[in-house]
Parts: C-alpha cells; structure tokens; sequence
C-alpha cells in the first residue's frame, strides 16, 4: 500500500515548477498581465510543451506518455505554485479526457494525435452544461453550431474549440471558420484567458458517444475539477509561505509578528486548512483512473473543498502581510485572484456539491 | 499510489469476519466506565468486558505487538492488520476492545520506559480490563502550563509523600491506579522538577470528588492528595524526568482523539437520518440549505480520511515528511467532529435540542451529547490555541512569544 507521489510524479512536478520558476518570474507574469509583450507568453507556453505536457494523459498509440491523472494533478499544483501563464486545463487535461471517452475511433485517431503533436490547441467550453448563465445557449442541428456560449477556456490561443450544448454533447470546431466570432472575457486573473464565442451556423464534429450518454463530458469535467482543485493546492501553498516568511521578517513592537499569537495562529489555521487537500487531490486524481464508482463524489469534493480553504487562505495570507499585501508591490495579488477565478470555474462550490450530491442519491 | 493491501491481507479479512460473525451481538454482564465505549448489542454471547479483553488478546486483534510475556499477543506491529480490524469491526458492530488512559497512553510508555518488574506487574492486568489508571496530569493551576503543576512529592525514608490536587481526572472513581506528574525538585527549572509516579488509588489520603461536565454526567474528578504514602519505587524513568516521560505519551493521545473514520460513520448516520426525517413533509435530505451543509462537511471528512491514508502510508513507507500533517490531526479532527455533531442538531431544529428520555429523541441522543462532549474534547489534551501555537511554532518555525520573567 502506498498514498502519495511516485519519485517520478515528484520529480515531474519540480522540473514544471523550476521551468515556470526561472522563466516565468513574477516580473514576466506582471507584463503578460498588463499586455505590454505577448511573445513572452508564446515562448513560456513553447517551453512548457518542451515538458511533454501536451501528451501527458494521451495513450502512446496515438503519440502521447499515456501516463496518469495524478501526473497531470502535480502539474497543475505546479502550475499553481507559480501563477503558471500558460494554457492547460483544458487544452491537454479536458479536451484529451473528452475526447478520449466521447470519440469514435476515427475521431480519437484524428484529435488525440494532433494534441500530441501539438497540430492542434483546443480551447474547451462547458458552461452551458455545468451551468448556462443569462442569455447563453447553443444549438446543434444539421452539423451546425447556432448561439452562444461563455467562459471557453484557453480560446484565444485556441485553434480549435471543444464546446458542449446543455445535453452535454460536445463538438469540435475549427476557430477561424466563417461564423465564428470570438470576444475577449477580462477576469481578475490576467494569467489566464477566456472568451465568450458566439457561433452563427458553424460546422462542428459531433464527439460520437457524447450523444449516447453525459459520462464522456462528465468524465472530463471531473478531470477538470481536480486540476483546478490541484492548482488552488499549489497557489494557496505557494501564498502560506511567503505569508509565513513575511511574518518571521516583519518587526513591529520590537518583535517579528509571527511572534503574535494573532498572526502565528492565522499561519497555523492555513496550514491545518490546507495539509489534507493534497491527500483528497491525490485520492481524488487517482480514483478517476482507478476507481469509477467514487470518482465524481471525490472529483466534486476535491473541487468545491480546496476551492473554499483556498478561499480562507488567500484572504488570511494577505491579511498576514498587512498593508504591503494590499499593493501591486508584493504582487500577493496574482495568487489571490487565480484562486478566485478556480473557485468559479467549472462549477462554483455549491453547484458542485449539489452534484456530489446527486451522485450519491 | 496503491491503495490495495495486497493478497496476504485477503485471508486475513476473511479470519477477521469470521470472528466478528461467531461474537454477532455480543453484551457485557458490566457497564462501559466511559462514555463513547462500545456498549455491546443484543441477541448474542454475554460476557464480562475482560472476558473479551482476553479472547481480543488470543486472536492477535488487541495488544497484538506487546509481548507475550506482559500479557500481549506477542505479534509483529502491523499496520495494515490494525487497521482492516479497525474496519471490519466498525462494519459488523462488534465491540471494540477498551481504551483508556492505561490502555492508549501508560502501557506504551511502560513498554517504553518501565522498568522490567514494572512492565511484570502493570501491563497484563491492564490489558485484560482488571486495572483500570486514571490520569494525573492537570491542576487548577496548571492547565495549558502544565509544566507549572504543584502537587508536591518528598521523598521520605523509602516513600513519596504526596501533597496537593488535580483535576480534569477521567475515570478515577473506577481506577485502580494513576500515573501522576509530581513536582519532586523544587529547585530544579520547572520542567526538569517533575517525576512521573505510580499511585495506587486506594492508598490511605485520597479523596475524590466527581466534576459533573456539560452533559450533566461525572465524566471528570478532581483528586485531592494529603500525606500520600507510595513506595520509593513507584517511579516511571528517573527523578525529574517526568516531562520526558509524559511528553511521549501525550502526543499519542492527541493523535487518537478523533479518527476520521469514526466521523465518516456519524456522517453517514446524520445521511441515514435525513432521510427518514421530515420537515413540513418533506425529507431534510430535500431541503437545499441543509443538503449544502451536509456536502460541506462530508467533503471535510473525506479530505481528513484522505489524509489520515497519507500518514499511514508514511508509516509504512518511511522517509516521507508528514510532520506537519501529524500536528495538525488533534486540531482539525476535534473541531470537525464537534461541527458535525452540531449540524445534526440543526437539521433536525427543535427536535435536536431533546436530551436525556425526553420523547421523539433521535439515535438515543448522541448528537447533543457528543456535540457537548467534543467541545471537552476540543479543549482537552492541548486545546485549539495550543494546537495552534504548536503547529506554528514547532511545525513553521515561527518565533515563540516573549517570555515574562518569573513565568
């Protein structure tokens, strides 16, 4: 028996973490924010791929490492880590995971080789199946997209699109066929990029199984659920320390104020909150490979529970660094924000518990 | 990750269920002497609780790793087997063997630390239920400073002589002994002044006076001693090296407080319940806001279950670093149980607020008890703050308060 990391998920996860580390700086973040030099995206985004990231989860017959959900977990607790700027839930997590489960053999064949040649970047949206906001809605008939659908994650970098209607069928699409119009969505988190798409009688691949059954969208919604948990894990962790460093350096009355019992036990709840979301990240990652029956109640809990102590923890961890936490200085901000915006992607946690409830019922 | 325990330990789940089917709805011909022991069912074989001790012992599921010598199993600690007897016990309601302070905390540190003629005449009885020990820790003045505890011990020819009082004492008015922390050197640094003695309860000088708690049952004493007479002997390691001696026992307690596993079970209780009890007519199970909170906590639970499998793969898989994850468990485990039991008795609004023999009470009201008990238990043993100061300091190494002189 043995709960936790292989040496070589560990070792993956350092190598994406020391990658972003040394080329993604918060200085590089901080100009990618402020939209003043999008090359350095491309070349981070080129880097990482250099990593093997895009055909992580895709089986070697069709190119790809065929290597497990928790693989793709340390990545995006890496990617968290860092305030990674890069595309991936949904391009080499959902989209792969969709594909695989809800595509006939032709389709696997054509997609999945594209993703782990890299060909091809797929930009996934869901929303109108987890949860259709306002005057949202898309059609399927006669091969054709009509309507419109929010939030599609990764879309401006996307050359294809995965989107669902509110049956969960999925269809791919091409991005830059006519009728597809894409508008920018700006959201506090500047690391990363969604759009709204609004589709006037767009050809599209149905995602053969997907009309069958929700399980294949389903399965990759999970899968994205526990990378967005994975990736508050690695952001909430990443704002503990340096909330924790702040607090053993900062003098006031004379004393560090860590010596606080205010502070220290602010830095102690984070932790308490945090520690038992890397083993429910885990065992969550690993029962949607090994273990179907649990594998939405514990993809729903990772999701809707680290995306409240993240909540707690980003406040708390600002709140440790007082003032200075406050400003642009420190840059605390980027960390606060991308955990905001995981908490409501994909399903916000009480949409999300509500399916772990129905799962159960 | 490998969740599996591996085919060795299919046989042994086989023998574990085949025992707790032949003891099915085993009674005791005694009362439980503390409160969340196992009661026994109904319908089944009747016996003294050390009658079960003993037979728990042959079977290698109680005391497995303590030699045979004292009175164990004489077997090789294995985690896994604990661990697949925990949970085919639970499922089958068998009755858990006893715990207590002399079980959980003295015969570890006996093992540890006694010396042979010690481990000779305390363990067995022990063991088997026959020596129940109490614990002599706190003082009205030495709570979370327990350190600066004054119950004063002096030594007397070949005696201790034992002067003072303590308190938050479980189980003393059934104990036949307690492990007591005396401060044998007054003049040493407070926490190099203490020894760890053996008292027996019916020496001549002790009185007891039950501390009725919250619940309205004597789950505590407090502990007078007056010219307490022991032998010279009665000492587990040497003079001053009480705090040692006690600091090795009590991170064990802290661990064992509020096992998620248990917490998962009383979750599927509060499920059980929700189901079957309406409010205008409708299952709670139905009701929105109640549903949310119940998938709120349930998702706790699964994440401390999570990470309780993470510690003991650690255990099993030495070298990996969960030192924090172990300070944490006390804190987290207390607080959520006591959150859950509190959710029960909302759900279930002024019904939830029955007590005693009152009619229309629910699973014999143990949501009001334990949610009180749980508070105790949230600050006993190191509370919260304690908990906290813990984690900071030693887990983050965060600098300690100044300290004021002469404290």
């Amino acid at each position: 028996m043995y709960f936790g990391l292989s040496e070589e998920q560990s070792f993956f996860k350092d190598n994406v973490k020391k990658y972003l580390e040394d080329n993604a700086s918060l200085d590089q973040i901080r100009k990618i924010a402020s939209n003043d030099e999008t090359s350095i995206g491309k070349e981070i985004h080129q880097g990482f791929l250099n990593l093997g990231v895009n055909g992580l989860l895709i089986p070697e017959e069709f190119g790809g490492l065929g290597l497990d959900l928790l693989f793709a977990a340390v990545v995006s607790e890496s990617l968290g880590a860092c305030v990674g700027p890069v595309p991936y839930i949904a391009p080499y997590v959902m989209a792969p995971t969709a594909i695989m489960a809800g595509g006939s053999p032709t389709q696997k064949e054509n997609y999945l080789t594209k993703i782990a040649s890299n060909e091809i970047l797929v930009g996934v949206g869901f929303s109108e199946f987890i949860g259709s906001r306002n005057d949202a809605g898309l059609t399927f008939a006669d091969g054709v997209l009509k309507g419109r659908t929010m939030f599609v994650m990764d879309a401006q970098v996307a050359t294809h699109f995965l989107l669902a209607d509110k049956l969960g069928q999925m269809f791919m699409l091409d991005a830059k066929a006519p009728g597809v119009e894409i508008i920018n969505l700006t959201t506090v988190d500047k690391t990363r990029q969604y759009a709204e798409i609004i589709c006037k009688d767009v050809p599209a691949d149905l995602l053969e199984l997907s009309s069958l059954s929700t399980d294949p969208i389903s399965r990759s919604i999970d899968a994205g659920r526990i990378m967005l948990a994975a990736d508050t894990l690695g952001a909430s962790q990443a704002m503990i320390d340096q909330a924790v460093d702040y607090a053993k350096e900062r003098k006031q009355f004379g004393r560090a104020i860590g010596s606080f019992q205010a502070v220290k036990h602010m830095c102690a709840e984070m932790v308490a909150d945090l520690e038992p979301c890397y083993a429910l990240v885990w065992h969550a990652a690993h029962c949607h490979d090994s273990s179907p029956d649990e594998a939405k109640l514990m993809a729903c809990h990772a999701k809707a529970h680290v995306s409240e102590m993240g909540k707690g923890i980003a406040k708390k961890a600002t709140e440790v660094h007082g003032g200075m936490g406050f400003t642009d200085l420190l840059g605390l901000h980027y960390w606060f924000k991308r955990i905001g915006v995981n908490r409501q992607m994909l399903g916000s946690p009480e949409l999300v518990r509500e399916e772990a409830m129905q799962s159960q019922l | 990750m490998d969740l599996e325990y591996g085919p060795e330990y299919q046989d042994f789940t086989k023998k574990v269920q085949s025992f707790c089917k032949k003891y099915k709805g085993l009674s005791f011909k005694d009362r439980a002497n503390t409160p969340l022991v196992s009661s026994g069912g109904s319908g089944g074989p009747e016996m003294h609780r050390s009658e079960w001790q003993k037979i728990l012992i042959e079977n290698g599921y109680f005391a497995r790793s303590v030699p045979k010598e004292y009175g164990g199993y004489g077997g090789e600690a294995d985690i896994i087997k604990s661990r697949i007897i925990a949970a085919e016990f639970s499922k089958s309601k068998t009755p858990t063997p006893m715990g207590g302070q002399g079980i959980d905390m003295l015969v570890p540190t006996l093992l540890e630390m006694g010396t042979e003629e010690q481990k000779q005449a305390y363990i067995k009885p022990t063991l088997h239920g026959e020596m129940i020990w109490c614990q002599g820790y706190s003082e009205p003045n030495a709570g979370s400073d327990l350190a600066s505890l004054q119950t004063k011990g002096e030594l007397v020819g070949d005696e201790w002589v034992i002067n003072g009082q303590k308190i938050w004492t479980s189980t003393a008015q059934y104990s036949q002994m307690c492990f007591c922390l005396v401060r044998t050197e007054p003049d040493a640094p407070k926490h190099a002044g203490i020894s760890y003695l053996l008292i027996p309860m019916d020496t001549p000088g002790i009185e007891i006076r039950p501390l009725v708690d919250m619940t309205l049952k004597p789950g505590f004493n407090e502990v007078f001693f007056t010219d307490v007479k022991i032998p010279e002997g009665n000492i587990i390691g040497k003079r001053g090296e009480g705090w040692a001696v006690a600091n090795a026992t009590l991170g064990h307690e802290r661990g064992s407080l509020a096992p998620p596993d248990a917490t998962m079970n009383r979750v599927n209780m509060l499920i059980h319940l929700m189901k079957k009890e309406t409010l205008d007519g409708k299952p709670l199970i139905e009701h929105p806001i109640y549903r949310d909170r119940l998938m709120q906590i349930q998702g706790k639970v699964l994440a401390q279950q999570s990470h309780a499998l993470r510690l003991l793969s650690a255990k099993l898989n030495p070298g990996t670093d969960v030192k924090i994850g172990k300070m944490i468990q006390k804190l987290t485990g207390t607080e959520l149980r006591h959150e859950l039991e509190g959710l029960a008795i909302d759900v279930m609004g002024e019904i939830g607020t029955l007590y005693e023999d009152s009619p229309h009470l629910k699973n014999d009201g143990t949501w009001q008890f334990i949610y009180m008990y749980f508070l105790g238990l949230i600050i006993g043993g190191g509370t919260s703050q304690i908990q906290k100061n813990i984690i900071a300091e030693r887990g983050l190494g965060m600098p300690k308060e100044p300290k004021i002189q002469g404290a």
